[in-house]
């Protein structure tokens, strides 16, 4: 799909991808709501729809492409599983709160999974969110965050010294793990724990993840795929 | 006009579905709101554009949203979450703005509100309300409350003269009749001039008109104030706003595209947030030729 379309952000789609599938395929429930913070992963997310039938082979062909409804980041309108076009860094965990706020008012059983960067925390707005989420005790909202190190000039710790996330989220009055992205066993389990409180689930991640050209590699951001790396890649997902 | 605003909140508070954020603002104003809805009244505090953009997230399950905040905070800081969140989304989130204009005065150019109604207009689906009096603001409530989008309410301070009997609302009101030029004013600034105006014979008298709501395209208007604006000598239009995106352009370009033409037009607005001494509301309407007597001057009426 990336490569088809000469798109990049492939390097935090694959070190998303884990979690994002294992949302969409075990958690939610037909009324919960997904919220991609991180809306530069809209690939994986595309992926993760198509994979539990809500869009078509079709749909991902005309990816990044005139007339298609799947734009570089999620879109405002024309995909009913994406509430909210997302894009602009720092929006989506808000977004995720007001929705929990919402569910809790309308007395609802639903939850919200949210999936934010690690790079993104340094948008002052999502510390708003983080705050408003521990005071009203949203514990109908999990957030997710891509832990994976990268960002789009730099690696997270030299361009603001915020790495390891989860010891600066540290005193917030929210349940805090972090486990192997990866890890689909460890994912599912901090998943399905229930809490009394906001949920923020801290996955450490391979930026690239299963593609050694572009593993931990910050151009993997965004750059999109060579041929011969293209070839690669395949060739690596399907041993994997 | 906050007694007024908490007045007609709190008369329509009983629905369930509806649900009122405030940036840690309405101390002695909204007290009574926060009374009557309990957990539906959110102090989202000191962070607008997380209120913003929880506020559209609400909005989207259907709940009757209402943000509010002094105007410069509502708009400004948090200017993108409108624009991505509540506009691109179509959601009908209602923002109130208190103090558009000069409206917080002394308290210095962070808290004024003079480009607000201009760059919110850029975004797709919004709808402006400025009401001009206090009497005003039920009636731009309910139709606040009833707009298919995103809108925003500028709240100022109504200045009626004493015993001056205000019309009915409506987006489109003349407050004075006269055989001098046409002057139509921007919210709450349309008071100010009342007296100045009927303190002038008939012939030298402006025919006042106040405008209250924004976009046009969305609100004709009135046959008789076209019929004016054709045969008079001058047209001029009155905001507490720049220049720059300001009514003035809007209706410029909305009678330049029916073939409507001026014979002279006088531009009054608000000049710029630089200043080189600070001062109250009146004060800084003067320094920006906005008061009454400069009003006249402009006009050659004084």
């Amino acid at each position: 799909m990336h490569f088809e379309s000469g798109v990049g952000h492939i390097g935090g789609n694959l070190s998303s991808l884990d979690a994002i599938l294992l949302v969409f395929h075990e958690m939610l429930r037909p009324d919960d709501s997904f919220v991609l913070s991180k809306g530069h992963s809209a690939g994986a997310l595309y992926t993760a729809l198509w994979s539990v039938g809500r869009l078509q082979d079709d749909d991902l062909k005309r990816f990044h492409k005139d007339e298609t409804l799947l734009a570089g980041h999620p879109p405002a309108s024309g995909i009913p599983d994406i509430p909210f076009a997302t894009g602009s860094l720092g929006h989506g965990l808000s977004l995720a709160a007001g929705t929990a706020l919402g569910f809790r008012l309308r007395n609802t059983p639903d939850r919200v999974f949210c999936l934010t960067s690690d790079g993104e925390w340094q948008e002052g707005s999502t510390w708003e969110a983080l705050i408003f989420a521990c005071h009203h005790r949203l514990s109908n909202l999990c957030v997710l965050v891509d832990h994976n190190g990268l960002q789009g000039f730099g690696a997270t710790a030299d361009v603001a010294s915020m790495s390891p996330l989860w010891e600066r989220v540290r005193g917030f009055d929210a349940d805090l793990v972090a486990i192997d992205g990866h890890d689909l066993d460890a994912i599912r389990s901090e998943l399905l724990r229930p809490r009394d409180r906001l949920a923020i689930v801290f996955l450490q991640t391979v930026k690239g993840k299963g593609v050694r050209s572009l593993a931990n590699r910050m151009e993997s951001h965004y750059l999109p795929l060579t041929e011969s790396q293209y070839a690669a890649a395949v060739q690596e997902l399907g041993e994997s | 006009m906050r007694k007024q605003l908490c007045d007609a909140l709190v008369a329509r508070s009983a629905d369930p579905r509806m649900v009122f954020l405030t940036g840690d603002l309405g101390f002695m104003a909204l007290e009574p709101l926060q009374a009557a809805m309990g957990n539906r009244f959110i102090n989202a505090g000191v962070a607008e554009q997380n209120m913003i953009t929880v506020a559209a997230a609400l909005a989207r399950q259907g709940l009757e949203i209402w943000a509010y905040s002094i105007a410069p905070f509502l708009y400004a800081r948090p200017f993108e979450q409108i624009r991505n969140d509540i506009a691109f989304h179509r959601l009908p989130v209602r923002l109130i703005g208190n103090g558009g204009g000069y409206g917080y005065g002394v308290m210095g150019p962070t808290h004024h509100a003079i480009e607000d109604y201009g760059v919110l207009l850029t975004l797709p689906n919004m709808a402006v309300y400025a009401p001009v009096f206090d009497e005003d603001v039920p009636a731009v409530i309910e139709r606040a409350g009833a707009a298919p989008g995103v809108c925003y309410v500028r709240l100022g301070r109504g200045e009626a003269p004493r015993g001056y009997a205000v019309p009915a609302y409506a987006p489109w009101r003349q407050l004075v009749d006269g055989g001098g030029p046409v002057l139509i004013a921007v919210g709450p600034l349309a008071g100010t001039y009342i007296q100045a105006c009927l303190d002038l014979t008939w012939a030298r008298r402006p025919r006042l008109w106040a405008a209250a709501e924004m976009p046009l395209a969305a609100r004709p208007i009135p046959p008789e104030l076209l019929a004016q604006i054709q045969a008079a000598d001058v047209l001029a239009i009155a905001e507490e706003h720049v220049a720059q995106g300001g009514f003035a352009s809007q209706l410029l370009l909305h009678l330049a595209g029916q073939g409507v033409t001026t014979h002279r037009f006088t531009h009054l607005h608000a000049r710029a947030h630089h200043y080189e001494r600070y001062g109250s509301q009146p004060y800084l309407r003067r320094q920006s030729g906005l008061e009454p007597a400069s009003m006249l001057a402009a006009l050659d009426l004084a």
